[in-house]
């Protein structure tokens, strides 16, 4: 399990991460999706113990990163989004380089690896350079890596990124069985439809903020046009909430902040939401103003959406 | 300590680094070097000599040339050695994923502090066999060799714990080496240098009516490696600073003391700065 608290970081005036909160429950997969720079290697850095925050927290299975740093690093498999290799090691010496870092036993180390090269597909690598391996050979090789202590948490930067269709099929299918394994894994990328197939929840974060969060379908329908529409009125405020209810395309509708007006979220075409305007006139409610938001969600999501069909 | 021994780091360094032709070139290369040295050396000896014999001063002459040449190369060698061990493997992008295991940090820096120095060590272990002369022909203790191999140990240790310590402060390694071979040169050289100019004020001083003592270049001796290498074969050689700076405690003892400062301080500081403080961001 994570839980992220009002993680924040700044470097000097600028803010990479602003009060980030997050929970992500044992044995479920967690898709962080953001376009580069948003602030996903600084938030997995954080949570490995790599980097300190500036305020706020987060715990890993119940040990905090700040206090037990060293409980932490055995709950946790990282795969950084950009990580080298030794030259002149062998994949199979690479593997027992890091097991024996977990302080894992010799023997248990000759039963797990060739497991652990099965998994990723790399058992006829096991004698090959490290360095000589392909871009989607290393990542699967340092996945494995990451398994190594069979760490409960995954926190996995990007893995699928630079790898050409064949390899990152290739990724997903092992990180689907990493699922089925029951681990709990924290995956980003800057492309959503990437993790929408593998994720039980995914989260939208952008210039350091969680700007939304929830199951791929509840993303994929704000995706597909949703809006958000203010309300305004000179009088009777309550009128209009009951009026604009009643339509099955508004869904959300609160009062705003300000006083007499309401927002909600309009899911019909164009049309309709003429048709809905002309309604509310018709029926006498006092309306000043009625506009649709320019919320900095669809800029995100046209980002992470770009050049991709939705499936 | 068993724990230590068969600690991962130091493991895989070795491999590599002894896996590699290069290593073993450079002992031959090195090992040649000092057989040519030895060898012209006698033959010029031989030359000048009437005799035509090799005499014990001479075989004395021999070993303290190439102690001196030996400390030179360790004080050379170690800043390259050990001035990027942590900062490459921030370079090569290694290191993230190495402090992410439960290794711990002492561990880390230990090992990779005497997994960098052994290569050295190995050099000097290997240039024994040229020190046979002396026990040909004497003028020399085999225990004077005995304290010599013990105080390039001592001192690699030390420069070689600068290193690191420069290493992990210092995230690129161009720069750190050109910081740790600067400390080095000041410490191999500019405390001679100190040390010439301030016994200079000693003497001049030294003329009025009551005999003056100046400390400091004491100071500045004790922490020279060639002055007390220097101390060691000649006694004598100490005397005077001794009287002109009325500090009889053993100079070489204050070099163990202040170097033994010095490298518990720059291990302490490097196991502290690998990782970074998760409680202060
Ligand atoms: N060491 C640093 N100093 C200053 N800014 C940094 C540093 N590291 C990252 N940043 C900035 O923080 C922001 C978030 O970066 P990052 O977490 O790597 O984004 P992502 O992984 O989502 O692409 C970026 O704008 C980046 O430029
Ligand atoms: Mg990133």
């Amino acid at each position: 399990m994570i839980e992220i608290i009002d993680l924040s970081k700044r470097y000097g005036n600028f803010t990479a991460l602003n009060s980030l909160n997050l929970q992500i429950e044992k044995g479920s997969v967690f898709g962080f999706v953001g376009q580069n720079g948003a602030g996903k290697s600084t938030t997995f850095s954080i949570l490995a113990t790599l980097l300190a925050p500036t305020s706020g927290t987060a715990y890993i299975n119940g040990y905090n990163i700040q206090k037990e740093p060293k409980m932490v690093r055995r709950q946790l498999g990282y795969m950084p989004d950009f990580f080298g290799v030794y030259d002149q090691l062998k994949a199979i010496e690479y593997l027992h380089f890091y097991g024996a870092s977990y302080g894992i036993p010799l023997a248990e180390r000759e039963k797990l690896i060739p497991q652990l090269l099965d998994l990723v597909n790399l058992a006829h690598k096991k004698d090959s350079y490290v360095d000589l391996l392909s871009r989607g050979m290393k990542q699967r090789l340092c996945l494995a890596r990451s398994l190594i202590h069979d760490p409960e948490v995954l926190i996995l930067d990007e893995p699928a990124s630079g790898l050409d269709p064949r390899a990152r099929v290739e990724m997903r299918e092992i990180l689907k069985e990493l699922k089925n394994m029951g681990k709990t894994i924290l995956i980003s990328s800057h492309i959503l439809p990437e993790l929408a197939e593998m994720c039980d929840t995914i989260g939208i974060i952008d210039q350091g903020k969680l700007v939304a969060e929830g199951s791929v379908t509840e993303i994929q329908a704000q995706l597909k046009g949703e809006r958000l529409i203010i309300v305004k009125t000179y009088r009777d405020i309550e009128k209009g909430v009951s009026f604009f209810e009643d339509d099955p395309n508004v869904s959300k509708l609160k009062i705003g902040d300000e006083e007499q007006t309401l927002r909600f979220v309009y899911k019909g075409s164009d049309q309709e939401q003429s048709v809905l305007l002309k309604k509310a006139i018709i029926n006498d409610i006092a309306i000043t103003s009625f506009s649709e938001i320019e919320t900095d969600l669809e800029d995100v999501f046209m980002e992470i959406t770009k050049g991709v069909e939705l499936s | 300590m068993k724990n230590f021994v068969i600690n991962p780091v130091l493991n895989k360094e070795f491999k590599l680094r002894f896996r590699s032709f290069k290593s073993f070139l450079g002992i031959l290369f090195y090992l040649l070097a000092l057989g040519l040295i030895i060898v012209g050396f006698v033959f010029i000896e031989s030359l000048s000599n009437t005799t035509g014999f090799f005499k014990p001063d001479q075989s004395r002459t021999i070993f303290i040339m190439l102690s001196f040449l030996q400390l030179a190369l360790i004080l050379f060698i170690t800043p390259g050695l050990t001035a990027g061990v942590i900062s490459s493997e921030r370079e090569r992008q290694t290191l993230n994923i190495l402090l992410t295991t439960t290794q711990s940090s002492a561990s880390i820096v230990l090992s990779k502090l005497i997994s960098s120095l052994s290569y050295l060590l190995l050099l000097i272990v290997a240039s024994l066999p040229l020190y046979s002369f002396v026990f040909l022909f004497g003028g020399i203790s085999p225990g004077q060799v005995l304290i010599t191999i013990s105080f390039y140990m001592f001192t690699m240790l030390v420069f070689g714990s600068l290193g690191v310590l420069f290493s992990t402060l210092i995230r690129k390694t161009i720069v750190s080496m050109v910081t740790t071979y600067g400390v080095t040169l000041f410490l191999a050289g500019g405390t001679a240098f100190l040390t010439i100019i301030f016994m200079q004020f000693a003497n001049r001083y030294g003329y009025s009516a009551t005999p003056s003592t100046n400390p400091l270049p004491y100071f500045t001796a004790m922490l020279n490696p060639a002055i007390i290498l220097f101390s060691t074969f000649e006694p004598d050689f100490i005397r005077e600073l001794t009287t002109n700076t009325g500090i009889k405690f053993p100079l070489w003892i204050s070099y163990l003391i202040s170097y033994t400062v010095i490298f518990i301080a720059a291990i302490l500081l490097s196991i502290k700065k690998l990782r970074p403080n998760m409680k202060k961001g």
